[in-house]
């Protein structure tokens, strides 16, 4: 049984304790700890249960790769699923659960999985639950969703509480990973006065140096950690994280960086994740290597653990895998392993070591210390379910014949190490195989390539394959140097450390254990351990022809689980190229994509979440507006009032008084949303020509012209007023929602296209609020304010004066979208609230009432004005809108012209604008369509037309509606039979003429 | 081809699984095909799928330059939908609906096609109006759609919160037998059924060039040699620009990076598939338990399978505010594929210039749903030269303006 050893534990607190609970039970562990080695020391070895077959399983490992030890963490709004105990770090409280298992972990009847494994081979549900077809969706989906999951999900109202926030960083040179080899890197790199920073992912440096031994320029790999670490600490250019993972490159060296902060204390203040965004000039990866597990029948049960794991718990935690532990290895490292135990006191009945001839000196010193070694020899079979008690041995090179069992209560193995290249390769840097190491490696000719066309990625250490602590060592120096050279920097002389360890005999690649395994022990195999990918599964799409290693991965799911086949997938990919008799590099790995390890989406949100999730916008009347009852309505980032309910009022009835007034009286409308473009230039009224369908340039100063845009292809985009300020000045009125989509498309033209035209052009929306002043009383009201002359003979219709209005600047636009007498006055925004406060004082005589978007567009529909969005759709050209006469027949161009002539845009079948008149006075169905007899080729009902705007009329009381119709205009008074949304009942529709309200305008020519 | 069910693999587990065959043959160029297909993306197969189930013709090869589904189809989040507002749309992706509802008995294969619900959340005024109006259409076009109201959003997906600060949902257009399938097992299953139909699916066979003599294609060049056809149909997606390109015309196709993302897998806890367009996002729950996330597609031109980590931030964001208890969820993976995007949004299955050379394209972040309706209508195309589900979206479109806009309804069409 794992347990605490007396003494060791490099990175605990021995002195301390802390408390936690698994699965409900107390349990102590030390200040230092990790989840998984407290439980470990708690002698849990059983920890979690895994994806299909619902297996029994321990940890494994003891970093960032760890696929079993997975746990639900914390509770209620702070609950965390999938955590890997392996880098949750232990604190006082912590709460945790193990996952996919019920009623327990002890007994899960989810189990029976395992027992019906051979029924439920890779891809069983493909040629499974085809018939009959109504099974599926009701008995095999549901069943197989119920299964579906590893964690529990958070509760349905969970808040999470937690802040999460975004860090741009800029540096020369970032070093990823904060073992020997990135410690030396960002060494050699700030010695050069460089900025660096270094990351490292774990809450502590050194990697796995302190662990492994040997020696660093005569000191303990410790001592010289922690020198390097004083002299990086002395350099002002050198930055130091711990807890920050580099988790994905892109280009241009930008690296995204995922910190954890306070996972470890939760009640630290501050925010729980930082997401980094970081531009580096180079990129040292210096992200070491990850222990490949050993193929062997049974090497998923508890007790079975890397090597490196095992002598990680010893040395860093002081906690053994089991009393008696035995080692089995395709390689030298792992005999510190057998060491580190034996040093601490415990049993090694055997090494298993598969090489004929075994390994180096490392054998050596195990053989001295007395430890049993067996070369030749792997492990057939490992014997109990939920505890280990033994192996069966055999010969590596035969098919699994038992020839002895030994006793033991856990298994150590070793199948070689693989660089980590994940950061290498997200942005296109390409791996060799490495055939004495027997794995992927960086291949410096085809790195990243960054902006300046040069490789901008340098792996250095065990992440670009190199072995021994000395060449590791020489390597990352070199990489500082090559990484401060290629920046300018001049790197010191300084030459690297010279490191001593035991010479390292090779390694001799296995890839099943034994070599000739028959199909039994195949199937007990495993690769994927989350998963259940076992080597059978591997064989099976191989021979079903998946040959592709993407297709392996997908019909079997290696390599899928949330550690993304960091520990599967260089054995799962050696398996296939075995079974297709094809060498692994030409086989080759699946793509590594980011995050590195996964990232929560609330670092991945940031701070952007709640009201901060996108700006609202207000006009400089927001809080006005609030205080007087605005039921508000979202208009891209802005919020507008709908309209002003009064006390008993529904929308219905205050729409109704708000149009009611406006039009018998005086009403007031913020107007600040619309969007207000200055285009200034000597090419302004040319530029505007092209934009606009009318001629713009010949507009009088001081004068307004109605204009329609369109896109290249010809349809309707915006729509608004144009002034000319001055000669070459003019302001461009656009839609609400148009305002900076508009500004964009004026820029995307003057920059990529008449990049010479003498224009400018600035977005003033905000610099200026809009109040509409409407109704038969607009005049009196200016007139009593004062300071502009509003007569009828100087201020005409479609005409603008500047001037002082109750004392303030402003521009008064004598405009109109209700056909009322109205006025538009934009004011600087500072002075907007005095202004409409002075209006609405003045106004009180003619009961002036504030309206809403709602009264607006009923008022505009009753004229037959045109909304863009409601008659447009992206569909629409001005000419099906009877727009003809704001399109210029005298300009040679403008954007739309040339695709207005095309065949489909002038047939005369198109749908054309008409006004919609229910025959019963009802509203027709905003949306609805007019059917005619019969279907199309396709069996679709066939129309003839839809209505685009629909309201009440309280001015008409009765129903009124826009609609675009086949031949409108040329079919007044005909009846078109809409359909209601249930494409059933109909209702019956008059064409008529679509301005329903004052058709001579006689309200607005006053 | 051994037929697939519980029988068979109860039978094959006693044998340990010695016994399946391959799901495919592995095929070398003939010299010569009536009909080549490039492409063997879900397309491409159900082109040759249907060419000879429908029509009779099965000396067909399908190119494919890397691993049969690999491209976009194999990269996607699986919507399957056909609440399209345009007739031609709504035509094609119903077609294709309908096809999923019976593609795994068709085939013999599970392509786990899964009708849990398709909702699309209206978060402003515009958007119920823009819904409402496709509602409208939906109902003369024989798609069954429905407006509900938050309250039924609610009932069916617990975990949206309805009051978000910025866009409360106001209702939502609700397809119930909209869903999704597993893209892979699409691919797999008609690559299965075109081998068992003696047609050659060769991979790792890259065309390199279009021989023509005149206006008429006669074969292709690729990386495994000259093949000679009566016919070829461009089916590459991304990539039909570089294609059409060797064909000597051009296509009014841009190609950019997508992207998805996908979550730790949870246990159950959202039942259908919800895009809330407004804020960009949309997610559905896989059959693992993964958060299968859809995000934005990047403002420019390119080729790298990657995508911008922006559109990361911003869908997840978009996910947060839909669903807050996503919060402490781990994402576990992103990726892109590269998409072929049309002006209007609508693909392009048509003639080309060429005479016996056919494109089908332009499906940009939404196609997979289409697999079906599209190998379907576009072998009648191949086969007849015309098709009433395809005549539509042929490219003369272009150049008369007889566009197929589908932004119109919602900003995004996945
Ligand atoms: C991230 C993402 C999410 C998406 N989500 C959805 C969704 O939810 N619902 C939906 O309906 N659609 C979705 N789509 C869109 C959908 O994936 C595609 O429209 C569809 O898969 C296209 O299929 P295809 O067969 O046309 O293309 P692909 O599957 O890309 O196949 C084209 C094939 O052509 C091959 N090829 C290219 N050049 C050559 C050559 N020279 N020689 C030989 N072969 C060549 C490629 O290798 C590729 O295999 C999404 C797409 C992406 C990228």
């Amino acid at each position: 049984m794992s347990t605490r050893l007396a003494t060791g534990g490099r990175l605990i607190d021995r002195s301390r304790q802390v408390s936690f609970t698994f699965d409900g039970t107390t349990l102590r562990g030390h200040p230092g700890d990790t989840l998984a080695s407290a439980l470990l020391a708690s002698g849990r070895t059983l920890v979690g249960r895994s994806f299909k077959y619902h297996r029994p399983r321990g940890v494994i490992a003891s970093g960032a790769e760890e696929p079993n030890a997975l746990v639900g963490l914390g509770q209620g709004d702070r609950f965390e699923p999938n955590a890997r105990a392996t880098t949750t770090e232990l604190f006082d409280g912590l709460q945790a659960a193990s996952q996919n298992c019920w009623p327990s972990l002890d007994y899960d009847v989810g189990a029976v999985n395992a027992a019906l494994s051979r029924f439920l081979p890779a891809g069983f549900y493909y040629k499974m639950f085809i018939h009959p077809r109504a099974f599926w969706k009701h008995v095999y989906e549901p069943f197989i969703r119920h299964s579906a999951g590893l964690g529990r999900a958070p509760a349905v109202e969970a808040r999470d509480p937690d802040r999460y926030e975004h860090f741009h960083h800029h540096t020369d040179v970032l070093v990823v990973g904060g073992g020997v080899a990135g410690l030396q890197a960002a060494k050699t790199a700030g010695e050069s006065g460089l900025r660096v920073l270094l990351v490292e992912q774990t809450g502590h440096w050194g990697g796995r140096a302190p662990v492994d031994g040997g020696t660093i320029d005569g000191k303990t790999p410790e001592d010289w950690i922690g020198d390097t670490l004083q002299a990086l600490d002395n350099m002002p250019n050198v930055t130091l994280r711990l807890r920050l993972q580099g988790a994905g490159l892109y280009d241009h060296g930008y690296v995204l960086g995922y910190e954890r902060l306070a996972d470890h204390a939760p009640d630290a203040p501050g925010p729980r994740h930082r997401l980094w965004r970081i531009r580096a000039g180079r990129i040292v990866t210096a992200t070491g290597a990850i222990e490949r597990p050993l193929p062997f029948a049974g090497n998923d049960r508890p007790g079975v653990m890397l090597a490196s794991a095992v002598r990680d718990y010893i040395v860093n935690w002081g906690v053994s895998a089991g009393d008696r532990l035995v080692v089995v290895t395709n390689n030298d490292d792992a005999y510190r392993t057998a060491l580190a135990h034996h040093r601490a006191g415990l049993t090694v009945p055997a090494v298993l070591d598969a090489r004929p001839e075994g390994g180096g000196a490392l054998m050596a010193e195990a053989q001295a210390a007395g430890i049993r070694v067996l070369t030749g020899r792997g492990i057939a079979q490992v014997n109990g379910t939920r505890a280990l008690t033994g192996v069966e041995i055999c010969a590596q090179a035969g098919e699994g014949t038992p020839l002895e069992t030994i006793a033991c209560d856990a298994v150590a193995m070793s199948g070689g190490w693989s660089p980590v290249v994940h950061l290498w390769s997200h942005c296109g840097g390409k791996l060799v195989w490495d055939e004495a190491a027997a794995a992927f490696r960086p291949d410096p000719d085809r790195a990243p390539i960054g902006q300046d066309g040069a490789s901008n990625v340098i792996a250095a250490g065990a992440a670009n394959g190199q072995g021994d602590l000395s060449s590791i060592l020489k390597d990352a120096e070199k990489a500082g140097k090559t990484a401060a050279r290629d920046l300018g920097g001049t790197p010191s002389d300084a030459s690297a450390p010279d490191a001593e360890q035991p010479a390292e005999a090779p390694l001799a690649p296995v890839w099943m254990m034994p070599q000739g395994a028959p199909h039994a022990l195949r199937a007990k195999a495993f690769l994927d351990f989350q998963n259940d990918v076992k080597v059978s599964d591997v064989h099976l799409a191989a021979q079903e022809g998946f040959e592709s290693v993407e297709h392996t991965k997908r019909y079997t799911t290696l390599g899928m689980a949330t550690d993304q086949g960091k520990m599967s997938n260089i054995n799962g990919l050696a398996v296939l190229s075995r079974a297709l008799n094809a060498p692994i590099p030409q086989v080759g790995t699946t793509t590594f994509r980011p995050p590195y390890t996964p990232v929560s989406m609330g670092a991945i949100a940031g701070e952007a979440r709640g009201p901060l999730f996108q700006p609202i916008r207000r006009t400089p009347l927001h809080d006005w507006h609030e205080t007087h009852g605005a039921k508000w309505e979202p208009v891209g980032q802005w919020r507008r009032p709908y309209c002003y309910p009064r006390a008993g009022e529904d929308k219905h009835a205050a729409v109704a008084r708000e149009i009611d007034a406006t039009r018998g009286s005086l009403g007031l409308l913020d107007a600040s949303t619309l969007g207000k473009i200055v285009v200034k230039g000597p090419d302004a009224g040319r530029f505007l020509d092209m934009l606009y369908t009318n001629m713009m340039s010949t507009l009088k100063p001081g004068r307004c012209r109605y204009g329609l845009m369109c896109s290249e292809n010809g349809f309707l985009i915006d729509d608004g007023v144009v002034a000319r300020l001055d000669d070459d000045t003019f302001l461009c009125h656009t839609t609400t929602g148009g305002a900076d989509r508009i500004h964009a498309h004026m820029e995307d033209w003057l920059q990529t296209e008449w990049w010479d035209w003498k224009v400018y052009t600035a977005n003033l929306t905000e610099q200026f609020a809009q109040i509409a002043v409407v109704g038969p009383n607009a005049r009196k009201l200016l007139e009593k304010l004062g300071g502009i002359d509003v007569s009828a003979e100087t201020l005409p219709f479609m005409a603008f004066a500047e001037g002082q209005l109750a004392g303030h600047p402003v521009r008064v636009f004598r405009i109109s979208f209700s056909g009322e007498l109205s006025y538009e006055i934009a004011v600087p925004a500072g002075q907007a609230r005095a202004l409409w406060d002075r209006i609405v004082d003045a106004g009180a005589e003619w009961q002036i009432t504030p309206y809403g978007t709602e009264a607006l567009h009923v008022m505009r529909a009753e004229k037959g004005f045109i909304m863009i969005g409601d008659e447009t759709d992206g569909t629409v050209i001005p000419q099906d809108l009877g727009l003809d006469w704001a399109i210029s027949k005298k300009k040679d161009d403008y954007l739309g012209k040339r695709a207005q002539a095309r065949s489909h845009m002038t047939d005369p079948d198109r749908w054309k604008l008409v006004g919609l008149k229910t025959l019963d006075g009802s509203v027709l169905p905003d949306g609805a369509y007019a059917v005619t007899e019969g279907t199309n080729v396709n069996g679709q009902r066939n129309t003839e037309g839809r209505v685009t705007s629909s309201y009440h009329s309280p001015t008409l009381g009765h129903g009124i509606a826009m609609g675009l119709a086949h031949r409108g205009p040329e079919r007044m008074g005909e009846v078109l039979t809409f359909m209601r949304d249930d494409g059933k009942t109909a209702i019956e529709a008059r064409i008529v003429d679509p301005v329903f309200f004052d058709p001579e305008g006689a309200k607005q020519n006053v | 081809m051994k037929r697939y069910s519980a029988f068979a693999v109860a039978r094959e587990a006693l044998t340990g699984h010695r016994g399946w065959e391959r799901a495919w043959r592995r095929a070398q160029p003939k010299a010569r095909y009536d009909v080549i297909i490039v492409g063997a993306g879900g397309h491409g197969l159900a082109t040759a799928y249907y060419l000879g189930k429908r029509f009779g013709i099965t000396n067909v090869a399908v190119l494919e330059k890397g691993w049969l589904g690999g491209g976009n189809t194999g990269r996607n989040t699986t919507i399957i939908r056909s609440n399209y507002l345009q007739d031609p749309s709504a035509a094609i992706y119903e077609k294709s609906r309908a096809l999923y509802e019976t593609l795994s008995q068709d085939l013999n294969y599970n392509v786990m096609f899964s009708p849990r619900g398709v909702m699309m959340l209206a978060q402003t005024e515009h958007e119920v109006r823009g819904y409402r109006r496709t509602a409208h259409a939906n109902a003369l076009q024989g798609v069954e759609t429905r407006f509900i109201t938050p309250a039924e959003v609610k009932k069916i997906v617990p975990i949206i919160r309805l009051e978000g600060p910025r866009y409360p949902v106001l209702g939502a257009l609700w397809q119930a037998r909209g869903g999704t399938a597993r893209h892979d097992a699409v691919a797999w299953g008609y690559a299965r059924a075109c081998s068992a139909m003696g047609m050659d699916i060769i991979q790792q066979c890259e065309v390199t060039g279009i021989r023509r003599d005149g206006d008429r294609v006669t074969g292709v060049d690729t990386t495994k040699g000259a093949i000679a056809c009566d016919k070829l149909g461009l089916v590459v997606a991304g990539h039909s620009g570089v294609l059409a390109q060797m064909a000597g015309f051009r296509l009014p196709i841009e190609s950019v990076a997508l992207q998805a993302l996908v979550s730790e897998p949870i246990k159950p806890i959202m039942d259908c598939v919800v895009m809330a367009n407004t804020v960009h996002g949309y997610m559905s729950q896989s059959d693992k338990g993964e958060m299968v996330i859809g995000g934005g597609a990047d403002g420019y031109n390119n080729y790298t399978q990657r995508g911008s980590f922006h559109h990361v931030e911003e869908t997840v964001r978009a996910l947060i505010e839909t669903f807050p208890m996503l919060s402490r969820l781990k994402m576990l993976r992103w990726w892109g594929g590269i998409v072929d995007m049309t002006g209007d949004r609508s693909p392009i299955l048509s003639k080309t210039p060429l005479q016996n050379c056919f494109v089908n394209c332009g499906w940009g972040t939404g196609g997979f749903k289409a697999i079906p309706g599209s190998g379907w209508g576009f072998a009648e195309l191949m086969a007849k030269g015309h098709a009433p589900l395809t005549d539509s979206f042929s490219l003369d479109r272009f150049r008369e303006g007889r566009f197929i806009d589908e932004s119109v309804a919602a900003g995004v069409a996945h």
